[in-house]
């Protein structure tokens, strides 16, 4: 076991929130076709309820802190709060677009020791990339952040969004990702709105591109490892938690609501109402999340892609049941094994007993007196 | 000689259950302090010889030897140093920039 396993081993067994990822805005300066959030503010924490926050979660045990918006730089207070986390020993990880940083805030940033910032590139063509930021010269703007964090040393992880629109566009973000010296990941997740709002959704990677995206080598590492079908000789998973949302790791929104995660908007308290440690060990919410086990799931667990599958319980929150499948999840391990899941059988198989029964009534036309 | 040791600020540090979780800046390398590596780290404050803070705190918490507990110290400091998560140096250490985190 790596050491970080045993770490996050070791929170789980003590209950410690080991992750948390704070949004201290969610104004922004682009509008992505496929952001969830909503940009207007509703009233973000003030500073001192931020600082406030930061002290509760060191105290409780926080390690990894993830600070996202909206863009965090919008808001004129963000070097305060980072230095402040940073004096509390947090291990600082930032997402951001990179626009409004200079060289000035790159030394800053660098002074500060964060960990890793991430920014998301779409696409190495500006046509692609600022028609899905809807920001024109964006990537120009993003690229030019890159360059002024990467010279002074600071580590850069360009985070690819795969959608339809940007599909064909993944190798030339790895090169320039390369040319950068910039660390590479993909995301082919589009995620709801965290209204529940689904429209976005179709912006996605259907099974055909997804299963294209996981044979290649750049993108999975080993293609035949990564879409290996997974052995079910054991039932020992059946006893594992799904994820670390609401175990190991939360989220909290700029209005201080708190989630078992950003992509898990199950709301479980609020900060400015609460002590986190309150929420962390009393929310019945975060404790019905932590009760559910892979063994639980009525579907997944009974599908043959359980031990291996990416299922989200996020998701499958979002599409109506947090105890049941993640369809996005069930496409990409078809898209990856070629093997329908549970649910996809299932869902089959009632379009087809749907099709039996299916009678044609028929149409009564109205007798005129 | 005395030995004076402060707390890197290039780093990342939170106790859990008594032990210290640390990544160093430089390398993201990842380390974790048992107990008396943790309170040997915590009194780390860069004015207080390590001799000191092995008589006064390691001895009576851990009831070892103190020529023992000294050596493995001296070791234990040297082999932080080498990461870059502890300072060590023959006189104490004051500079501004040492050491301000607060690992809880």
């Amino acid at each position: 076991m790596s050491l970080m396993a045993e770490i996050g081993q070791r929170a789980l067994d003590r209950d410690v929130p080991l992750s948390v990822q704070l949004d201290v805005t969610y104004r922004c300066n682009e509008r992505c076709v496929h952001c969830y959030l909503d940009h207007d503010d509703h009233g973000e924490m003030t500073t001192a309820e931020i600082k406030g926050v930061l002290d509760q979660l060191a105290d409780a045990g926080v390690f990894f802190l993830t600070i996202s918006g909206g863009e965090v730089f919008m808001r004129m207070d963000f070097f305060e709060i980072l230095e402040y986390a940073r004096s509390l020993m947090f291990c600082v990880k930032i997402k951001t677009n990179a626009f409004m940083i200079g060289d000035k805030e790159a030394q800053r940033l660098k002074d500060l020791m964060i960990n890793d910032i991430q920014v998301s590139i779409y696409s190495h063509r500006p046509e692609v990339h600022d028609a899905i930021t809807l920001l024109p010269g964006s990537l120009k703007r993003s690229v030019a952040g890159i360059k002024r964090l990467r010279s002074h040393g600071i580590r850069v992880l360009i985070a690819n969004v795969l959608m339809m629109q940007n599909l064909g566009d993944s190798d030339g973000v790895i090169a320039l990702a390369r040319e950068l010296d910039a660390e590479y990941t993909i995301d082919p997740t589009v995620t709801p709105m965290m209204d529940g709002d689904r429209e976005i959704l179709k912006l996605g990677l259907g099974v055909p591109q997804l299963r294209e995206v996981f044979r290649n080598s750049d993108m999975v590492g080993d293609v035949d490892e990564f879409c290996a079908v997974s052995p079910s000789t054991s039932n020992d998973h059946l006893e594992d938690f799904p994820c670390s949302a609401g175990h190991t790791a939360c989220y909290i929104s700029p209005y201080g609501d708190l989630y078992p995660c950003v992509q898990f908007p199950l709301p479980s308290g609020n900060v400015r109402q609460q002590k986190f440690m309150d929420i962390w060990r009393d929310s019945t919410q975060l404790n019905e999340v932590r009760s559910i086990t892979v063994g639980d799931l009525p579907v997944c667990s009974g599908c043959g892609h359980s031990s291996s599958c990416s299922r989200c319980p996020g998701l499958a929150y979002m599409e109506g049941n947090m105890r049941g499948p993640s369809s996005q999840d069930c496409e990409k391990s078809f898209a990856r094994t070629g093997i329908p899941s549970a649910n996809m059988r299932l869902k089959a198989a009632a379009r087809e007993i749907h099709g039996l029964v299916q009678i044609s009534m028929p149409v009564q036309v109205p007798v005129l007196a | 000689m005395s030995i004076y040791i402060a707390r890197s600020t290039a780093l990342a540090a939170r106790v859990l259950d008594g032990e210290t979780m640390i990544m160093s800046a430089k390398d993201s390398k990842l380390f974790t302090l048992n107990p008396m590596g943790t309170l040997i780290w915590q009194s780390a404050d860069g004015q207080t010889p390590l001799a000191e803070i092995v008589e006064r705190k390691i001895c009576p918490q851990f009831e070892i030897d103190k020529e023992q507990a000294l050596s493995d110290a001296e070791e234990f400091v040297t082999s932080l140093a080498g990461h870059g998560v502890l300072v060590v140096a023959e006189s104490p250490i004051t500079s501004a920039k040492l050491p301000q985190g607060d690992a809880r």
